[in-house]
């Protein structure tokens, strides 16, 4: 609303009166700004992404490109489409392993985080063994974990399990120490014994450090499955979508190469867009994160 | 509320020339003795570094003496407690009611159990429509006053406050004030508070304990003799400029001696 310039002694009539605007011009500009970006935030993502499809399906036909070499978008629906018996029970595989080294991680990562913050003794013992672990690439260690593990089923989960039980140790690690040294005063004059301190202090301010470690935790896991495949190659009814993508591979299928490449990717933003919820719903009502600005 | 003269108060706790020297060799604490009483408002008044801190937390038992003895009435130790600290240091992640139930959760009691002591507290301090916030959505004040409601929920035998308004914006501060003394009347709470605000403390105090640094050491007590409830009165009553006065006279000589000291 644009209101035209009046007097003073108008607008003391008008605020008198109450006509008067509630919401000035400025509030109403602002207003007008936070409801434009709050769909341009989603219209933007997916107009770029439709162009971007878009084009590439007019290279391959402007270039007049073989689809063994890049196939069009359409091509690639249709393939998933056709594929989907054989696709969705890899994918199945593949999400088998990515959420269960997850769950092992989370529950070893913060259960080894815990006994960490309860002696020192054991952190100095066992931390460059996790430090060791997570520096070493993991598929350098993947072909040894196939020799000695028989189940290949394992192997993978173990594989996943390394790269993605890190980070949640180091975040949760971090968390359970960085409680405010007033209250872990408070606690100890209130002579709070240890148990009492871990459950009511040490973990609450660790959750945001956790849910941290979650989420890079759950993309890592989905890696670790995918590229732990790679290496144990071998395929067969149980096998994931990483076998899938080099079986595709061997045959010259690149439409399915590519169909089994956007499983994974769609995957990954799932596991990536669930544990963002899951810390967004923990933190909501009191972490700084979650907190949306008056 | 009547409050007895100071020789007929129980006693509560005895500090014996109590020193304390951090690693390094600096004094932090040298030759304190202090008496508390049942019922006293003590004031320890004073500069950074003169150790009104460290008194505290030697009070409270989060470290010992390296020198001299702290003995409590009973024998039973530090385990009788309220602490305000400067800042309101709640639990984010808890609602008011559950921050100030947290002394009676460290003992083992069910919240079911004393629920009713929780919302009296809380009522005392003006809080009990807010039961169940959680502190973000609280002012810096309110804040204050869950953390006070947590020190008195348990009805402890003394209450120790470390600068609990420094970070407070001065009205507020006076309100807080106002109301710390409504509660102590209504408690009948024993209270030794550490602030650097000459004002605060004979606003607040029957007996207040200056205290200068390098080393920390008490160098005056002064006792105020207006009696309780004060208000408005008390605030602009001339005894209240007199002692004022007399404090920020002898804080600014022990600053002056100390900086000719270096």
């Amino acid at each position: 609303m644009t209101a035209p310039d009046i007097g003073l002694e108008e607008r003391r009539q008008k605020a008198q009166s109450g006509s008067a605007p509630l919401i000035d011009a400025d509030e109403q500009r602002r207003a007008r700004r936070r409801r434009n970006e709050e769909i341009a935030k989603y219209a933007i993502p997916i107009a770029v992404m439709t162009l971007a499809i878009w084009y590439w399906d007019r290279l391959v036909v402007w270039n007049e490109i073989e689809p063994y070499i890049l196939p069009r978008p359409g091509l690639v629906l249709s393939t998933l489409i056709e594929d989907w018996g054989t696709l969705s029970q890899s994918l199945l595989v593949t999400l088998q392993i990515t959420g269960f080294a997850l769950a092992v991680a989370v529950v070893g990562g913060v259960g080894l985080a815990v006994i960490f913050s309860l002696s020192r003794f054991a952190e100095m013992s066992f931390s460059p063994f996790a430090v060791i672990l997570q520096v070493t690439p993991i598929v350098s260690i993947a072909p040894l974990i196939f020799i000695y593990i028989e189940s290949r089923m394992v192997g993978l989960l173990m594989c996943a399990w390394i790269v993605a039980f890190f980070p949640i140790l180091a975040n949760t690690t971090l968390g359970l120490k960085s409680a405010d040294h007033n209250l872990r005063d408070l606690f100890t004059i209130y002579r709070a014994n240890r148990w009492q301190r871990l459950v009511h202090l040490q973990l609450p301010s660790a959750l945001p450090y956790f849910l941290g470690g979650l989420k890079i935790a759950g993309g890592l896991a989905l890696i670790g499955a995918v590229v732990a495949e790679y290496v144990a190659g071998t395929g067969g009814i149980g096998s994931g979508l990483a076998f899938r993508i080099l079986e595709a591979g061997y045959r010259l299928q690149i439409p399915r190469m590519f169909a089994a490449l956007i499983l994974i990717a769609i995957t990954g933003v799932i596991i990536y867009a669930t544990t963002s919820l899951i810390a967004h719903l923990a933190l909501r009502k009191w972490h700084e994160s979650a907190l949306k600005r008056e | 509320m009547v409050v007895a003269p100071m020789g007929e108060r129980a006693p509560i706790l005895h500090m014996r020339e109590v020193d304390k020297t951090f690693n390094g060799g600096i004094v932090a604490l040298e030759h304190m003795s202090l008496d508390v009483n049942e019922g006293d408002f003590i004031s320890l008044l004073g500069p950074s570094g003169c150790g009104k801190s460290t008194a505290l937390r030697l009070i409270a038992g989060l470290m010992p003496p390296t020198a001299g003895r702290i003995e409590w009435e009973g024998g039973q130790g530090a385990d009788d407690l309220g602490v305000v600290f400067q800042e309101p240091t709640l639990m984010p992640w808890a609602t008011v009611e559950k921050n100030v139930f947290l002394p009676f959760r460290l003992r083992g009691q069910s919240f079911g159990k004393v629920r009713d002591r929780i919302h009296e507290v809380l009522a005392l301090v003006g809080l009990e429509k807010f039961h169940k916030s959680y502190p973000r959505e609280l002012s810096g004040g309110m804040k204050m006053r869950v953390s006070i409601a947590r020190a008195l929920v348990t009805n402890p035998r003394l209450i120790l406050m470390d600068e609990p308004f420094a970070a407070l914006d001065e009205i507020t501060r006076q309100k807080l004030n106002d109301d710390l003394l409504s509660l102590k009347a209504k408690t009948g709470a024993t209270v030794i508070f550490v602030t650097h605000s000459v004002f605060e403390s004979v606003f607040l105090s029957d007996r207040i304990l200056i205290m200068a640094a390098r080393p920390g050491r008490v160098i005056r007590e002064i006792t105020v003799d207006a009696p309780y409830p004060r208000g408005i009165d008390w605030r602009t009553a001339p005894e209240y400029g007199v002692i004022a006065r007399e404090a920020s006279a002898t804080l600014h000589g022990a600053l002056a001696q100390t900086e000719a000291a270096e």
